[in-house]
């Protein structure tokens, strides 16, 4: 009845498990396919009464006025710049936790640590908002009374730019430290003993174990990870700096990203067609990223390649 | 005793890895126990002297201003329970179903469906006209639905869990079954639910946690306050009481001393956090197996 290898013969075939992944076709269509017709907005001036086709069209008006008023400059090069430190740091302090964690010999210790480093992972932004704001406010904030208990002047942190990238920095260390060290710590598990026994047997020192044994084992790792991190190095971690910074405008030129400045535009200035653009450029500058080291990893290493 | 216990350089590594975690630890730690100090601690003595590690004049006043009016505060926790309980339910049958059938190699278009949900991780529409979208098409707004649908499943989550299936259960298994005459589904329901068990547990976990942890959705979407999901709620009441403290100093009305603005807000915080801070030792250790065993697989 049906022609064999087409479409309608494997449908029939395997109807049930159509239908069992179609509610999760159908949730990508709809949460993620049909927003992309909107991105027309991004080339209108939007007007709430004209909804999608009804408002007027202004060509690249948008993007005109975010790349003249420097802002897409300023918000690349914040989003970037984080991303990239976030990237490098992250890994290196979690490789570096993860190794250290591994040579330490008492279990109850190794435990706990872990557990207790872990343990930020799973709180909320909102909490974080908290703790910032507990350490850091300029009257009763607890790094002031530090600085006051040793005879220092106060320092009104919330008006001090250039101490955000460093904070920011922190809190995001901070939060995911546990989390890629436990991925580095399994693999360190996985390496053979034999490696490090006959490099006894060689004489090879703890440093020479780890600078020839184990960092070289974590490079497949490292590599999975850095592609994922990559691939969404124009999303900033929105909730984390949302949250640390809100609406503070005082630290907007250090601390604002492609995400913030969307969501502000969405919920404080409803600058539609504005935060349309942003959000496509944004879009369009990770789809072009992904696709430009995806193709650089093929060429070199195929295995690693994302796709 | 393994043969170079007793090299010096390797005991004294030892003992500054021992150093170093220790460290890392402490300052991970400490956030923390500013808070819970903060919330035991009088709100005059916050104002006067600032944060300590040790309240220097304690109190449970913060946390008597936060019970004074709990219905809000249960409602926020209802919402959270509900959406939590529900979502990361319906988000691990979807998924679990939708990487079982992914990772069936007689399933011919498995790559093209893959690709189709894979790629909206590489583009996408941006928040703006998802937004839009959502209220002004299909009218979400203020409804319990939008708080669950969004976040059900991600493309990563389905990719950890078609991965975790195909290397915990071998293929012939499948081809049994089907032998025995059990169709797809029943394939699925009675093997794959039982043997992904780690894998399941892990990306549960993942569900939960970013459920429990919301305040996104609620600040784009929730007007209702009875609505609000409890980190939301926190978020406000500490913008409010921001506010609050702030119109005191400024018009010198002695509103702020009324109110325990400062203590207030950390007990709110303890209170907030609490239950993940009580599951999190149980949690943890499904979550460190389940993300070993991707990493070492994977």
């Amino acid at each position: 009845m049906f022609k064999k290898k087409g479409f309608l013969y494997e449908l029939n075939k395997n109807k049930i498990m159509f239908l069992m992944i179609a509610p999760t076709l159908l949730f990508f269509l709809i949460n993620s396919y049909a927003p992309m017709v909107g991105i027309y907005y991004a080339f209108t001036s939007y007007d709430f009464a004209g909804g999608l086709f009804g408002s007027p069209f202004v060509g690249l008006d948008n993007f005109k006025f975010l790349t003249q008023s420097g802002i897409l400059l300023k918000l690349t090069i914040n989003t970037l710049g984080y991303n990239v430190v976030f990237i490098i740091l992250g890994n290196v302090v979690s490789i570096g936790a993860a190794i250290l964690l591994s040579e330490v010999r008492g279990k109850l210790f190794k435990k706990l640590s872990q557990s207790i480093m872990f343990l930020p992972y799973f709180v909320s932004f909102v909490l974080i908002s908290v703790l910032a704001f507990n350490m850091f406010n300029a009257d009763s904030g607890f790094v002031n009374q530090l600085l006051k208990s040793f005879g220092f002047d106060p320092v009104d942190i919330y008006n001090t730019p250039w101490l955000w990238p460093f904070l920011i920095t922190a809190f995001y260390l901070w939060k995911n430290l546990g989390y890629s060290m436990v991925i580095y710590l399994a693999s360190i598990m996985g390496i053979s003993d034999e490696y490090y026994e006959a490099a006894k047997i060689d004489g090879a020192n703890i440093f020479q174990r780890i600078w020839y044994i184990t960092i070289p084992m974590l490079k497949s790792t490292f590599i999975i990870l850095l592609l994922f991190a990559l691939g969404s190095i124009m999303k900033g971690q929105f909730d984390l700096f949302y949250q640390l910074v809100g609406n503070n405008g005082v630290l907007f030129n250090v601390t604002d990203i492609v995400d913030t400045y969307v969501y502000r535009s969405l919920k404080v200035n409803f600058d539609i067609g504005m935060a349309t653009a942003a959000g496509l450029y944004q879009s369009i500058f990770g789809f072009v990223m992904i696709m430009t080291v995806n193709y650089i990893i093929k060429k070199v290493n195929d295995d690693y390649a994302l796709f | 005793m393994s043969l170079d216990d007793n090299i010096l350089s390797s005991r004294v590594f030892r003992m500054i890895a021992y150093l170093i975690i220790t460290i890392c630890s402490l300052l991970c730690l400490f956030p923390f126990l500013l808070i819970i100090s903060g919330s035991l601690t009088a709100n005059e003595s916050i104002i006067r002297d600032g944060f300590h590690l040790i309240p220097k004049v304690f109190s449970l006043e913060g946390y008597e201003m936060v019970f004074i009016f709990p219905t809000q505060l249960i409602k926020a926790y209802g919402v959270t329970i509900f959406v939590t309980v529900i979502g990361t339910l319906l988000g691990l049958f979807l998924i679990t179903m939708a990487g079982y059938v992914l990772q069936r190699k007689d399933f011919k278009y498995r790559n093209q469906l893959s690709f189709f949900i894979y790629f909206t991780t590489l583009f996408g529409g941006g928040l703006v006209p998802w937004y839009i979208m959502l209220t002004t098409y299909f009218g979400l707004a203020d409804t319990y639905a939008v708080l669950i649908l969004p976040g059900l499943m991600t493309p990563f989550l389905i990719i950890l869990m078609k991965n975790f299936i195909k290397s915990a259960i071998p293929e012939e298994l499948f081809e049994s079954a089907k032998i025995d005459g059990a169709n797809d589904f029943r394939i699925y329901y009675s093997v794959v639910l039982k043997l992904a068990m780690p894998g399941i547990a892990t990306v549960g976990l993942f569900l939960a946690l970013t459920y429990w942890n919301d305040w996104f959705m609620s600040s784009l979407f929730i007007n209702d306050v009875s609505m609000y999901q409890l980190q939301y709620y926190l978020y406000n009441t500490i913008n409010t009481m921001m506010f609050v403290s702030q119109m005191a100093t400024g018009t010198g009305v002695s509103l702020g001393r009324d109110i325990p603005t400062e203590s207030t807000k950390m007990a709110m915080a303890i209170v907030v956090t609490g239950p993940i801070i009580f599951l999190y030792p149980f949690v943890q250790r499904y979550f460190v197996k389940g993300l070993t065993i991707g990493a070492v697989k994977g």
